[in-house]
């Protein structure tokens, strides 16, 4: 199977501490850590899965800036057999639809069976990418998926759905598969893969190559951070006093 | 001059870290209360290649250079320090004098175990009346038919309680004095070979530091290191290069203290506002970020002159071990210091680090030992 796996290089930001820079518009990136989307590496590890079952190839595609390229040498490395980044820099106002844009320009030129991306990335949680890719290339695709196989030509695919329910579909192929974290254990590269990754080359696209006009379908305004409440209030006392207090608050709010 | 590390280190830097952190930081209080050796976690090392970072492909390692084991080490003890020094140990105290000093039949047959976490390996130098004055070792070794019979006490020998191979140092002639040491690999099932008290460590207290008894040891010719007499040569010359790793622990063992003071000076607050805005802790983590980069530079430099191929490299060695390991306690200290009467807890991490961090200034050479090796080096 030919497969082609999209990656985001993100900041880690969950136990960061995370401050609005001068433009409003962006978060202060100097302090931050980067490291390949959550959901992206769940995706790459899927395909790395299926590659390893049925063989064939898997390119991965980021649209970022320069070391963009450091993680798609991970991915490389995992097992990824080439790699393409998207110059970032030369566009502006990557909203998910854009993104989604740029991304199938490139992918309209490689024969691909399956296309797996993160469900959502960890910086701009647009959800977007996965379902606009498959539209644009008009072919379907599946969010949230919890698992994927393959068999005669058609995938079996899970859906994580709300109230613990899964959505079991069949699926034709060739298909985007937008994956959920947590589907898989994404391995690490060993370093003997690092060492091969690091001296391979990895194709760079730009404005040059994708002559698409496109408009963003939204703008980003402002970012902010909300307020901070002051009606937090930390209860002490042994288990069964926090308890019996916290019982009293709920009712006096009416809450039960 | 180029300060950047390349491509390959990058990426293991990267991934080593994310490694290290993910499974490694979780199980680092938990090992340091139980004392068990981290066996889980070795296997999944040895699966990244983390084993034999410095072996060549052909004996089943990564192919690596000393400056990636450095950053290695570094990032593993950042996350657990016993682990950091389980992993040290492995590839340059057991796998790197075989690698250097082995023949081409001891490379394949005892490399790709150390490698691929079958064995780990241990190094059997220190004893319990000569540690410092390595010439002061009682181990013997003598000749008989195609055998050499070791009898001898080793003490306070790293991964010992669970390594399957062992580099072990004893006399094959006295009178010779230094000249007389002779280098073994001993396989952990030999008949005679006896593992004695597990010491309980103040610090890395999951390493399994065993003592290794040796009663009428046969060891097979073929298992005979290089040449008899070559002994303490290959031990210097092992030395030389693990300290670097040592050092690279330090550096590790000291960045995860400056991290949880850094942690806790912004979330802790005295007098109405977070701790980090006084200038006394400020003048502390100040001191600590500049000489844990130093130390670093030092570190990654000693690793540069081995794998530039510098013949001496011992006066660098010895500075980068000594160095990091003197400000690995002074900055663990500090962070205990800027945590106050928490950092004595075994709650926080800052308490396991600051024991962690004394060892260094300890084993595989103590600071005194590391300046009496500079001073020579520049007096000579």
């Amino acid at each position: 199977m030919d497969l082609i796996v999209c990656i985001k290089r993100v900041p880690q930001t969950a136990e960061a501490e995370v401050k609005i820079d001068s433009s409003g518009k962006d978060i202060v990136r100097d302090r931050l850590t980067f490291d390949m989307n959550e959901a992206d590496s769940y995706a790459l590890e899927a395909a790395i899965l299926l590659k390893e079952k049925f063989g064939g190839t898997i390119t991965a595609l980021s649209l970022g800036t320069a070391d963009a390229e450091d993680t798609l040498r991970i991915a490389l490395a995992k097992g990824a057999d080439s790699a393409i980044r998207i110059r970032a820099e030369e566009f502006v106002e990557l909203d998910g639809f854009k993104t989604a844009a740029l991304l199938k320009e490139v992918i309209k030129d490689i024969k691909f069976d399956a296309i797996f991306t993160g469900c959502m990335a960890t910086d701009d949680s647009y959800y977007q990418v996965g379902p606009v890719l498959a539209e644009l290339l008009r072919v379907g695709h599946a969010t949230l998926v919890s698992k994927v196989e393959v068999a005669d030509g058609k995938a079996q695919v899970n859906r994580e759905l709300e109230g613990g329910l899964i959505e079991h579909l069949e699926m034709s192929l060739p298909a985007v598969f937008a994956v959920q974290t947590g589907i898989n254990e994404p391995r690490y590269a060993s370093l003997i893969a690092i060492r091969r990754a690091a001296g391979k080359e990895i194709r760079v696209v730009g404005k040059e190559d994708i002559s698409l006009e496109l408009k963003s379908n939204s703008t980003l305004e402002e970012l902010f951070l909300p307020p901070v409440g002051k009606r937090a209030e930390i209860l002490s006392g042994s288990t069964d006093e926090i308890s019996a207090k916290a019982a009293t608050i709920i009712k006096e709010k009416g809450l039960i | 001059m180029n300060f950047d590390l390349t491509n390959d280190q990058k990426m293991l830097q990267e991934e080593v870290r994310k490694f290290a952190q993910t499974e490694l930081a979780p199980l680092a209080p938990e090992i340091d209360k139980s004392g068990e050796f981290p066996w889980s976690n070795i296997k999944k090392m040895a699966h990244m290649g983390l084993l034999g970072v410095i072996v060549p492909e052909q004996y089943g390692g990564s192919g690596f250079d000393f400056v990636s084991l450095a950053i290695a080490v570094e990032e593993i003890s950042r996350a657990c320090a016993s682990t950091g020094v389980i992993v040290a140990v492995n590839n340059s105290l057991a796998a790197y004098p075989i690698l250097q000093f082995g023949s081409e039949d001891q490379k394949m047959r005892y490399l790709p175990p150390l490698c691929n976490g079958e064995k780990i390996g241990a190094f059997g130098l220190t004893e319990p009346d000569a540690g410092s004055d390595v010439a002061a070792m009682e181990s013997t070794a003598r000749l008989e038919g195609d055998c050499y019979v070791l009898n001898g006490t080793k003490r306070f020998i790293t991964n010992a309680g669970e390594a399957g191979t062992f580099v072990v140092f004893a006399y094959t002639n006295k009178e010779l004095k230094h000249k007389g040491i002779s280098a073994f690999i001993v396989e952990r099932d030999t008949p005679g070979f006896s593992l004695g008290k597990h010491e309980d460590l103040m610090g890395i207290r999951a390493t399994a530091n065993c003592e290794l008894i040796f009663e009428d040891v046969k060891i097979p010719k073929e298992n005979l290191l290089s040449k008899e007499g070559e002994g303490f040569k290959i031990c210097m010359n092992t030395l030389d290069v693990s300290r670097i790793d040592i050092g690279a622990q330090a550096v590790g063992i000291a960045q995860a203290a400056l991290d949880e003071a850094i942690k806790y000076s912004k979330e802790r607050k005295a007098f109405g506002q977070p701790i980090c805005n006084f200038e006394m802790i400020q003048s502390m983590i100040a001191e600590m970020a500049s000489k844990i980069q130093a130390a670093r530079l030092l570190v990654h430099y000693a690793g540069y002159c081995k794998d530039k191929g510098m013949q001496r490299f011992s006066k660098e060695s010895a500075m980068s071990k000594y160095y990091a390991s003197d400000i690995a306690v002074d900055v663990a200290r500090k962070a205990v210091q800027i945590h106050g009467g928490y950092g004595y807890s075994r709650d926080y991490a800052v308490e396991r680090l600051y024991r962690d961090a004394k060892i260094l200034e300890l084993y595989e050479g103590t600071s005194e030992v590391q300046k009496i090796v500079i001073a020579r080096e520049l007096t000579r």
